[in-house]
């Protein structure tokens, strides 16, 4: 590690350290929406991680979602509450590598398809065995509060981070990187596309378990029609794209003006909210190819050069 | 990562979205908040169930001059949230309501599921939630964890074991044989319904002929009516919601699915399930009903037809309104909005409703509500009940023409 | 019997729904994911014309599918033109494609909330008995299916026997050669998106005599059967999709009447899925129309 590694390292541990603090400075809507902008952090980020650098879009948030809040419902009565979002993560790696082998093999539109229809498919088969089971959905009734949610939630982002920022420097993150410009000449010049795409198709997989499972306190009652909803997904591909994926900071920096605009239309123009996810959808696609991210590194890139000329 | 910096702008654009709002409050104004579906799974029954009835009372209480507090009169004023059928957002949304609008009260959503998701927050900012969309068996519990929790519409033991008592009466009195056919809404509604009536129907000795579930979304039930009239039941119930009770009921018509004691759930009660099905319609049993014949009930749907352009559903619209009636009585009585006083107020009083009378046992629930309605001739009378007065004798159904 | 002619009703609609996206994804290589908002609408359209002027829902076809026509060639002339001119490759025109019509279905989505509310919207048309076999179904499901028939029959001899429809088949299969031929591509992709848009809107509005729609949340389910129902048809091939959304419609009643209604959709998935992973060129295997 060099010592620009160091000093970034540094800098980011100051930051989320003073994040953390907050529920001791912001009011109860400012930390409402403030484990908002948490929860998005953790899922637009690990889902950059593994789609930015293979350019495939993940519908499968929400599955994941809803897996990791299920274990919650379910265990919460049985073992204690930190166990849960551990088995959470490690369920949501399993899953993540069993629908990646049968999946990644696809490539584009199939994948995208594919993806969408998972949360489908478990919140169908959750439902059928809850049926067979003769039980509703679950109470979760704790006595965890918003700030405990909170800094589960900011702790799990500078996780992610950090799996981020290695992975990145790793060989694994060079092979993505490779496999994302050119698939064909990943796999001529020796790399496994394959393995390297299920493993890091884990991560957003365990993450997103993960946040649901920590979440799921919040919500007091878990059903499947609430724990797979398929908008989830959506926004984190939205918030992600809108910030962009080439930094480990895109995500963020996509999530933070998405919650604040979703936030000031629903507060006032409540019927709207379809359209700005609309309009952000084309913004990025028509607007904005790079996310801010492109933006930044285009703004750099002039500044550059009007210095070096 | 300029989260903190981020973070402050968002006060700040909080701040100023509701700069507007916050600016025209004074005394003699009540703030209410209200976040409910208009979009999302559950938009279609708030439309017809929740918002007009909610509107109504505020438009009817500031057409009479307000309510009466002790400084003077004070008008209703409704801020309204979509919640998008998304607890995140009903969380939200009622956060926002109390922190940023600063609301004197906020109403309860409309869901089981969101009414839940709101439990928390109602109790951590210190609301009073009387909710009314909301059936469940866990009310010890949920008043035990959260004691300003109210609930008006009943249980789901009640609602399900009600329609198998009036299916055994009618047996026992040779009006209609043994055999049921039963499908539910494969969610916690139809599930925890479908759980209940089972025990129900074998403790009183029926045949449970065909039991089978359906995912929310269905588009085409064909197979399940088909399924159930295979069976040759004598009684038909399904769990249904508005969508389903449709379908299926539009199933079993085409199919000619001819059972003495036809039963479908959510959305029997609308009045657009007559404006659907007319004179085929007469005898289909349902959720709730109403003593129609009460002049006060009455006068509820006549206004809700002339102000809101609907009819009322004939279950929860009028108990929606009697929910705010009873907040309405509570402020008048205490001359305040004083949040805790309400809850207090709310716990050991009775109040006169568009229902009936209405009070609070030491669950926080109401235990006088319908149970199981029936159309007849164009009126969705309540057939059963615990502890309301005005039921009718329940009728056989005569096929479909 | 009645669970192979119940799964062909209802695979007679699936048909209809698949036939549009499949021209669109085909001939126009535009993966549109809002096709089932496009259907919604065609089908809010029948149902305002029905209940605002009683006409029939059949006769607002006339209505629906040239508004639905000249809305979709505009669609593509506008907003999908650019993102096939600037597109690298293939693969970079499908995420862009993707992306630009999830944005178009929540617009749509926006609009339709805007004009219609949040409700539900059914109303009652030709919903009377007719026998086949001993059992009975419902008369207006009976005419969705012999429309949708007629509509493909239509389709398919027009694809095969005329000269535009020929060189609609000819960019299907490769837009490069059909260019040297001297065929204007843009313009017959154009038309395919504007026709199949039209095709989808048209389902929608027989659709919508028999399903209750809502503006937010139906359009996402008709366009993810779509898409399974294209895939496994085989894309770009006509005949491939009825085939494929008569399969899915006797596989969903055949799972729902024997095993369970509640697998149904799931028994759909797998379906979708086994046939990526064995049949990713579709069940057919050809890439022709």
């Amino acid at each position: 590690m060099s010592a620009t590694d160091y000093r970034n390292l540094a800098i980011s541990a100051g930051l989320v350290g003073l994040v953390a603090l907050m529920p001791f400075y912001a009011s109860g809507y400012v930390m409402t929406l403030a484990v908002t902008v948490a929860m998005f952090t953790v899922l637009a980020t690990s889902w950059a991680l593994f789609s930015g650098p293979t350019h495939y879009i993940s519908l499968a948030t929400a599955a994941f979602y809803g897996l990791g809040a299920y274990i919650t419902g379910l265990g919460i009565d049985h073992l204690p509450y930190w166990t849960l979002p551990l088995i959470a993560g490690v369920a949501g790696a399993i899953v993540a590598a069993l629908v990646g082998v049968a999946t990644l093999r696809l490539s584009g539109v199939y994948f995208v398809i594919f993806t969408l229809g998972l949360a489908e498919l478990i919140r169908q088969l959750v439902t059928f065995a809850q049926v067979q089971a003769g039980r509703q959905g679950f109470y979760v009734l704790t006595s965890i509060s918003e700030t405990m949610i909170y800094w589960q939630l900011v702790a799990l982002a500078a996780v992610v981070w950090l799996v981020g920022w290695l992975i990145w420097r790793s060989r694994l993150g060079f092979a993505l990187r490779i496999i994302g410009n050119d698939e064909t000449v990943a796999r001529h010049s020796g790399i496994n596309t394959a393995q390297a795409k299920v493993l890091l198709f884990m991560v957003p997989g365990a993450a997103a378990a993960i946040v649901g499972a920590i979440m799921a306190p919040r919500y007091v009652y878990i059903e499947p029609s609430m724990a797979f909803g398929p908008i989830l997904s959506f926004q984190v591909v939205i918030m992600a794209l809108l910030g962009g994926t080439r930094r480990l900071w895109g995500p963020i920096a996509g999530v933070i003006p998405f919650t604040l605009l979703w936030e000031v239309i629903s507060g006032n123009m409540p019927n709207q909210t379809y359209l700005l996810l609309g309009v952000a959808f084309l913004l990025i696609v028509y607007v904005l190819p790079g996310g801010f991210v492109g933006l930044y590194e285009k703004a750099l890139h002039r500044w550059r050069e009007g210095r070096a000329a | 990562m300029k989260r903190r910096t981020a973070l402050k702008l968002t006060t700040l654009a909080a701040a100023l979205s509701v700069a507007g709002l916050g600016a025209a409050q004074a005394q003699d104004v009540i703030r209410i908040g209200a976040a409910a579906p208009k979009t999302g799974g559950l938009a279609g029954g708030a439309e017809v169930t929740h918002w007009p009835a909610i509107r109504l009372w505020v438009e009817q209480t500031n057409a009479a001059g307000g309510l009466q507090l002790d400084s003077g009169p004070a008008t209703i004023e409704l801020i309204e949230y979509d919640d998008q059928t998304n607890p995140q957002q009903t969380i939200q949304a009622v956060t926002r309501l109390a922190t940023q609008d600063q609301v004197d009260l906020i109403l309860s959503p409309y869901g089981t599921g969101l009414n839940l998701a709101a439990a928390p927050i109602f109790d951590r900012l210190g609301y009073p939630q009387l909710s009314v969309t909301n059936i469940t068996d866990q009310m010890p519990q949920l008043s035990q964890q959260f004691p300003n929790m109210f609930f008006t519409l009943g249980t789901t033991s009640a609602f399900a074991e009600d329609t198998v008592r009036l299916l055994a009466e009618m047996r026992d009195a040779g009006q209609v044989g043994n055999r049921v056919a039963m499908v539910n809404v494969a969610d916690a509604f139809g599930i925890e319904l479908a759980t209940v009536a089972r025990g129900v129907l074998a403790e009183e000795g029926f045949e449970l002929v065909y039991d089978s579930s359906y995912p929310l979304g269905t588009q085409d039930l064909s197979t399940v009516v088909d399924g159930a009239r295979n069976s040759n039941p004598d009684a038909f119930i399904a769990w249904s919601y508005p969508p389903d009770s449709f379908a299926i009921t539009e199933q079993a018509m085409i199919q000619d699915f001819d059972v003495p004691f036809y039963y479908t759930a959510v959305g029997t009660p609308f009045p657009a399930y007559w404006g659907r099905f007319g004179e085929a319609a007469n005898n289909i049993l349902g959720p709730g009903g109403v003593n129609a014949d009460d002049p006060r009930f009455q006068e509820f749907a006549a206004a809700h037809q002339e102000l809101m352009g609907q009819g009322p559903d004939y279950w929860a619209s009028a108990t929606t309104y009697a929910s705010m009636e009873i907040l309405g009585q509570a402020i008048e009585d205490i001359g305040s909005v004083d949040r805790d006083a309400i809850a207090q107020h709310l716990r050991e009083n009775t109040y006169d409703t568009v229902l009936g009378p209405i009070s609070f046992n030491e669950n926080n629930n109401n235990e006088a509500f319908w149970t199981v309605g029936q159309w007849q001739d164009g009126v969705f009378r309540g057939v059963a009940s615990r502890g309301r007065e005005g039921a009718v004798e329940v009728r056989l159904k005569e096929g479909w023409d | 019997m009645f669970i192979i002619i119940t799964g062909l009703l209802l695979g007679g609609t699936y048909a209809l729904i698949a036939m549009g996206l499949n021209l669109q994804y085909g001939v126009a290589r535009i993966m549109n994911l809002a096709n089932g908002e496009i259907l919604v609408a065609g089908g809010l359209a029948a149902f305002w014309v029905y209940t605002a002027g009683q006409v029939s829902p059949i006769l607002a076809l006339f209505l629906v599918a040239p508004v639905a026509f000249a809305v979709n060639w505009l669609l593509y002339r506008i907003m999908l033109e650019p993102l096939v001119l600037r597109a690298k490759s293939r693969g970079a025109l499908e995420v862009d494609s993707i992306l630009a019509t999830f944005g178009l279905s929540f617009i749509m989505i926006g609009i339709a909330l805007m004009i219609y509310g949040g409700g539900y919207f059914n109303y009652s048309y030709l919903s009377t008995r007719v026998q086949i076999f001993d059992s009975s179904f419902a008369l207006n499901r009976v005419v969705a299916f012999a429309l949708a028939a007629l509509i493909a029959l239509a389709l398919w001899l027009w694809l095969s026997f005329t000269r535009p429809g020929m060189t609609l088949r000819a960019v299907a299969v490769s837009p490069e050669n059909a260019r040297l031929v001297g065929i204007d591509v843009r313009r017959v992709s154009a038309l395919a998106f504007a026709l199949g848009g039209a095709i989808t809107a048209m389902g929608g509005a027989l659709i919508s005599m028999f399903v209750t729609l809502d503006a937010s949340t139906d359009g996402v389910i008709f366009t993810m059967k779509a898409l399974i129902i294209v895939i496994m048809g085989g894309v770009g091939d006509i005949r491939g999709t009825v085939i494929a959304a008569l399969l899915l419609g006797i596989a969903e009643t055949a799972v729902g009447a024997l095993i369970s209604p509640g697998l149904t959709l799931a028994a759909a998935y797998v379906l979708f899925l086994l046939v990526l992973l064995f049949r990713p060129q579709g069940l057919f295997g050809r890439t022709t129309l």
